[in-house]
């Protein structure tokens, strides 16, 4: 019987390197607050192409082409049944009031409830389209709701804002906006 | 009162813990042997304290003490019994208390049982379990006191989920409890040899049984899991590479290697390193899988008592535990050689390939787990699921299988390829036959023809080391080998045939009308309301026929529950032995019609009862190695018993 | 309270909030194509796309409503001859990698793609240690 040959010494503490580096990375993702959200990889792109029916006879249906133009405008994606949307109406009403003018993509919603909503909440929109599959959310890289896109005058996705607009974020969008006129 | 009993037994078993770990270490610096005899009966002591602990606990449930705020959350007054018992461990403390308690009475077992290692390593391995179980004790009475007081005391218990009061639940997770607990025992004897530097065939041989037993625990839980899932998400699948299914896959697949590992140790005295730092890789990937879930650092579909805060903790243990183990593998390793040699035509050469290609696998999925996880560090969000682990999974199970089937005919040492070759004919061209012909046929994927074509030939060749034997002279060991090898090739016939063969049919019907799916005909009679216990239903009445054979009632339901309000899809099932038909009630469309799901799925339930295969295996091989440990103690013993008498 | 949240949040991934919203569901929600063919295709493509409100799940496995809506969308998609793959690839450009169960070959995944390669070379490292020794011919 030959001697075995000795094994080197490197690879017995491969083990204990390869489990550092697990715990690191499990450290970092107990430390990172996790985010939940799946943003729209959208962002600095021209907004897609589409065209929503009429929601509600009282606005205007909305199309790609209703974002050219003039000052950067906001797209508010809502629904009826959707609490947090009724939640952020009062900062909807108040950017409203600020000049800006915000068109809306109803999703998966029926016209008497939808009616009946805004009649509620008030009514902030210039434009409505009802988005009755989801198509115009998956085109945007949407997925939840409230979300709020800003849309500059060349049609550009300039920011995207996941959950419901909170009071005190009216001004943070007020300020987006001017930064979207440049 | 017995609450205060509870806390006060897990205390003091938390201090004998602490006890043994001290009297193990010191003795084996070579202290005094009345410290080393303490060992034994303290470990044993000990086991019994967190029993009596956990038991206390089990009677708060039962009684449903509100006084105790675990029982106020997580019972009722009005719950049925079984769920009253199962809320025990139906939660994040109670589960742990579980754990401490298996471990406890595991490692007060193998004090009591084990004499044929030498007492060095056994003192060392006792330590090293003293060690582990420490720390989770003061993971219990430091940050997840089961047996805390609520003052005043609730008027009422908040309830269980009612999707969690399902008798497959209740029993679920304290399956796969004992068998990631079991595995601890290995990491201790891992420990334990590596600290005396006594690796070979008697450690393994030790070690065995308990490898068996966890391992036999773990396919059961994993096989029962993946059948909750299909019948309860409604939607047919049956695993999904979930982080939480991954997380008891993989110390399965570790637990897997090393009792082949273990065998090659025990039988020829090889694989010392290799089987050591298995049983070190085993119990990490327990602990491992239970930070997972426990931390919720990955998002899942079955999240479970999630936060961060008892990650950290869990995280301190593992790096505590397995840090100590692999430093000590680094420093220590390096004396143990790999032992005896072998060819590569080889009964130790087919295991070592196996070997190998079951920790690919296990890497694989632990990368594919973890993935998302480093994505996210540099900022992204990443998925991993199916199209990565099916195709990279198979590079390394495909091989495996083939050498599965080849490797029980060899013998050891050295063997001519050769000589099985005759023996091998008959599976490896009925898996030809086999494959071409689903190959022909087109309509099937890459994957599940090649399934197809390896359970037919595995299904032949696990039977072949029976062989040319007198049945009754084979022993329990052989038997479990192919017994479980069998069920493997019964549950890989299952998965292949559920994705080449499903038919589905997604419906709306209207009461009176049948749809057909597969070589059913399914009548939709009525959809009526019921009423349950603490939910309604829709229910569907249908009748179900196989070509033309009698009608089957079936009920899917609909259900919604009120407290708290949230809805099920119960789905119904009818087995045949060559398939099941699955179908789902889903919601009533404008027009009056229902919306139906169906599935024929031939040959499913093979998946499952390959799966009990497998455990059946385990069984069989882990009463033939304890029935021939007892005649081996009692024929010692005798012959110890004559000598003293001669000797007088 | 942990405890309660996150039964709650189980229940709420496996039916996520069906009674919220009115509408039915979309047509290829819970229809099938009528070419088995096409339909085939879709299934294969539904069952690789994450649903994005769900735990974990695709969205063949889901009732969450924009679940629902995103077969319809893969459905009607596939039937106009769209390939599976540009459909996935539209997905990506808005979602990104997070909605595709598949993972790409890029510059922050090609670890995932490196490592069977690594497990095999490090398979094949110890298997010739532990072999070739011994191997009878020596």
């Amino acid at each position: 019987m030959s001697q075995p040959a000795p094994p080197r010494r490197w690879t017995l503490w491969l083990p204990l390197a390869v489990f550092a580096g697990f715990v690191i990375l499990f450290l970092v993702g107990l430390l990172r607050p996790a985010e939940r959200e799946v943003r729209s990889a959208l962002i600095g792109k021209p907004l897609p192409e589409f065209t929503l029916p009429q929601a509600i006879p009282e606005r205007p249906a909305l199309a790609t082409a209703d974002f050219k133009g003039g000052k950067p405008r906001l797209l508010n994606v809502f629904a009826s049944w959707c609490v947090p949307c009724a939640v952020e109406a009062p900062q909807l009403a108040a950017l409203q009031r600020a000049g800006v003018e915000i068109h809306g993509v109803a999703v998966r919603d029926k016209r008497e409830d939808l009616e009946r909503f805004l009649a509620r909440n008030g009514n902030p929109f210039a434009r409505i389209g009802a988005d009755d599959v989801s198509k115009v959310q998956f085109a945007l890289g949407s997925s939840g709701y409230p979300e709020s896109f800003i849309i500059d005058a060349r049609g550009v996705i300039r920011y995207q804002h996941i959950g419901e607009i909170r009071p005190d974020q009216v001004e943070m969008i007020l300020a987006r906006l001017k930064e979207a006129e440049q | 009162m017995i609450a205060n009993l509870g806390l006060a037994a897990l205390w003091m078993a938390a201090a004998l813990a602490a006890l043994q770990l001290l009297a193990g270490g010191l003795s084996l610096r070579g202290g005094n042997p009345a410290l080393a005899g303490l060992v034994r009966p303290v470990a044993a002591v000990q086991g019994l304290l967190a029993l009596l602990s956990f038991a206390a606990l089990v009677y708060l449930f039962w009684q449903t003490d509100l006084s105790v705020k675990l029982v106020a959350m997580n019972s009722h007054s009005a719950k049925p019994l079984l769920y009253k018992i199962a809320g025990a461990w139906g939660n994040h403390e109670g589960s742990m208390l579980l754990w401490v308690t298996i471990m406890g009475l595991a490692g007060g077992f193998l004090a009591l049982v084990e004499r044929r290692l030498p007492e060095p390593t056994m003192l060392a391995t006792l330590a090293a379990q003293a060690f582990v179980s420490l720390g989770f004790y003061a993971f219990l009475l430091l940050s997840s006191n089961p047996f805390e007081r609520l003052t005043p005391a609730a008027p009422e218990g908040q309830g269980l989920n009612p999707l969690l009061q399902d008798p497959g639940l209740a029993f679920h997770p304290p399956t796969l409890y004992i068998g990631y607990v079991g595995l601890s025992i290995a990491f201790s004897f891992a420990v334990g040899a590596l600290l005396t530097r006594q690796v070979g065939p008697a450690f393994a041989k030790a070690m065995r049984p308990w490898v068996l037993g966890a391992w036999v625990f773990l396919t059961i839980g994993i096989t029962a899991g993946s059948y909750w899932a299909y019948y309860e998400l409604g939607w047919g699948g049956w695993w999904f590479w979930d982080p939480v299914e991954n997380a008891s896959l993989m110390p399965w697949l570790a637990a897997t290697a090393l009792l082949h590992s273990a065998s090659v140790l025990a039988a020829r005295n090889a694989l010392r390193a290799w089987t050591v730092m298995l049983g070190v890789v085993a119990f990490s990937m327990s602990m491992v899988g239970t930070f997972l879930v426990r931390s919720g650092i990955l998002t899942s579909v079955h999240a479970f008592a999630v936060d961060p805060e008892r990650g950290s903790f869990i995280l301190g243990l593992l790096v505590i535990n397995i840090g100590a183990a692999l430093l000590l593998f680094a420093l220590r390793a390096g004396s143990v050689t790999e032992g005896e040699r072998f060819a590569l035509a080889s009964r130790e050469g087919a295991l070592v390939f196996n070997n190998v290609m079951l920790t690919a696998t296990l890497g694989i999925v632990l990368i594919g787990t973890l993935y998302p996880l480093v994505a996210e560090a540099m900022g992204l969000k990443v998925s991993v699921g199916p199209p990565y682990f099916n195709p990279m999974g198979a590079v390394f199970v495909v091989p495996m299988l083939v050498v599965l089937a080849v490797g029980p005919l060899l013998r050891w040492r050295s063997d001519k390829l050769g000589r099985t070759g005759r023996m091998l004919a008959v599976p490896g061209l009925l898996a030809l036959g086999v494959g071409a012909w689903f190959a022909g046929s087109g309509f099937v994927g890459v994957l599940p023809v090649l399934g197809l074509a390896l359970a037919a030939g595995l299904a032949v060749a696990s039977l072949l080391p029976l062989a040319g034997r007198k049945l009754k002279t084979i022993k329990l060991p052989l038997w479990g080998m192919v017994v479980a090898h069998f069920g493997v090739a019964v549950a890989l016939f299952g998965m292949a045939a559920d994705s080449a063969f499903t038919t589905e049919r997604l419906v709306a019907v209207r009461a009176g009308q049948t749809v057909e799916v597969g070589p059913w005909k399914v009548f939709l009679r009525d959809v009526v309301p019921i009423a349950g216990p603490n939910w309604t239903a829709l229910q569907a009445d249908m009748d179900a026929r196989y070509k033309d054979g009698p009608a089957r009632d079936i009920h899917p339901q609909a259900r919604s529950f009120w407290a708290p309000p949230q809805g099920t899809s119960e789905s119904a099932l009818v087995t045949r032995w060559n398939g099941q038909l699955y179908a789902v009630l889903g919601e009533q469309a404008e027009d009056g019609r229902w919306q139906l799901r169906l599935w024929w799925k031939p040959f499913v339930p093979m998946i499952w009862y390959g799966g009990l295969l497998i455990a059946l295996g385990g069984v069989l091989a882990l009463i033939g190695r304890v029935m021939s440990d007892l005649r081996r103690i009692l024929a010692r013993d005798k012959i110890a018993d004559r000598r003293e008498r001669q000797g007088r | 309270m942990n405890r309660f949240l996150a039964a709650l949040l189980l229940a709420l991934a496996l039916v996520p909030a069906g009674a919220q919203d009115k509408l039915p569901p979309a047509p290829y929600a819970y229809r099938q194509l009528d070419d088995p063919a096409k339909e085939a295709r879709a299934k294969a493509l539904m069952e690789t796309l994450r649903c994005l409100q769900c735990q974990g799940q695709s969205i063949a496995d889901s009732d969450a409503p924009i679940a629902g809506d995103m077969r319809n969308q893969v459905r009607l998609r596939v039937d106009a001859g769209e390939d599976p793959e540009a459909i996935r690839q539209w997905l990506v450009e808005r979602y990104g990698d997070y909605v595709s169960y598949a993972p790409r070959v890029t510059a922050t995944t090609w670890p995932l793609f490196a490592a069977p390669l690594l497990l095999l070379a490090f398979a094949f490292m110890v298997l010739r240690r532990r072999l070739m020794r011994g191997g009878g011919a020596e």
